[in-house]
């Protein structure tokens, strides 16, 4: 049986509000390769940072079901015309998700700290120049300063801070991102991570990193990082050493 | 917004320290059906500050829940169904949610709350 998922002809739309687009695919697709296990994982409140149009968190609602089973939704997104547009997708689909149009998770983040089982997000990776970060509208779906990292960078301290014990994250990556980098970040705060989905286009090449808290690297990682200070070059040899476990496309 | 999403969300003002919990300006509620899954109920009963629970779904005019709880009560079908109403099936379609320390409003429209600040806000 296929998995439904969310159709871009009841997808709304907003000239300032991203469109689905490659990257909205990969990370659904990364999540239907998952399904099996997001649905053994029996998850309580899953979220996602950046809703934009809304494609992803329908999608997400739609392959795991909602009430009777007893998961909620949330979505954030800083432009105010993207969580209106979120919530008509949604409704076309006749799912619910909770919206707040915020920066990130601000506001959030005292009382939902550690309750997040499942966090999603395509944020903005686009390297552009430091000053197109921030702004309204559209660009806010983008633009994502030196090396695509300003606004990736804020938000893994707070997925590391809102997700739980038995939390997950799915984000969508660049090449020019350093993804192997970020994995030696999260790899610091005690995540293993795994790539889901890689694709390459004409124009970029994605990653669909998962992330999930592994009580064994905490330990290991004091370790090493006090004995061996050149991590970098280790970190792309355990990411690449994840691949074999990757669904290649 | 539900007020399962009030109860996670706190004033975001820069140098507030009691940001929590808003208060509720209510202008529209709605009613939305929810399957009742009590598993999720047990499992969030926890985490939910009850007071600001039954003080958000007073304020949206439902009377029903206990000023006070006890873990005895999950037990309770009765219960459950009335937390599940107030914590689930009410909207805040159209109000706002007051910052407690500074007074300041975040509008909600379409039951989408507006928490960005204003740059001195940050």
């Amino acid at each position: 049986m296929s998995s439904r998922i969310a159709q871009i002809r009841l997808v709304s739309s907003h000239p300032e509000v991203y469109e689905p687009c490659d990257d909205s695919f990969a990370l659904v697709d990364a999540l239907l390769a998952d399904r099996t296990n997001l649905l053994e994982h029996h998850p309580k409140l899953c979220m996602e940072v950046g809703c934009g149009s809304g494609y992803v968190i329908t999608s997400l609602a739609l392959m795991l079901g909602q009430n009777a089973l007893g998961v909620q939704y949330l979505a954030t997104d800083i432009n105010p015309h993207s969580v209106r547009v979120t919530s008509e997708t949604l409704e076309a689909h006749g799912v619910h998700a909770d919206l707040i149009c915020t920066d990130i998770a601000s506001g959030l983040e005292k009382r939902m700290a550690r309750l997040v089982d499942v966090m999603v997000v395509n944020p903005p990776y686009v390297p552009t120049p430091e000053d197109e970060v921030g702004r309204q509208g559209i660009a806010s779906s983008w633009a994502g300063g030196e090396n695509g990292r300003t606004v990736i960078d804020k938000i893994l301290p707070i997925a590391d801070n809102l997700l739980s014990d038995k939390g997950w994250l799915y984000m969508v990556t660049l090449t020019a991102n350093n993804p192997s980098q970020i994995c030696l970040q999260m790899r610091e705060r005690g995540y293993a991570a795994r790539i889901v989905v890689q694709r390459s286009t004409e124009e970029e090449s994605l990653h669909v990193i998962k992330f999930w808290r592994d009580a064994d690297i905490q330990v290991e990682e004091k370790e090493t990082v006090l004995m061996n200070k050149t991590v970098p070059a280790r970190a792309m040899e355990y990411l690449l050493s994840q691949y074999p476990q990757a669904s290649l496309w | 917004m539900r007020l399962l999403t009030h109860n996670m969300l706190s004033s975001n003002i820069k140098g507030v320290t009691s940001g929590f919990p808003l208060r509720l300006e209510v202008e529209k509620v709605v009613e939305k059906q929810v399957d009742f899954n009590a598993d999720f109920l047990n499992n969030m009963f926890v985490k939910i500050e009850w007071k600001a629970l039954v003080d958000a779904s007073r304020a949206m005019g439902y009377a029903d829940l206990p000023d006070q709880t006890e873990p005895s009560m999950l037990d309770s079908d009765e219960f459950l169904k009335k937390f599940h109403h107030a914590l689930l099936e009410l909207h805040l379609e159209e109000g706002a949610l007051i910052c407690p320390e500074t007074g300041r409003r975040f509008p909600v429209n379409k039951g989408i709350p507006n928490m960005l600040l204003h740059e001195d806000e940050v």
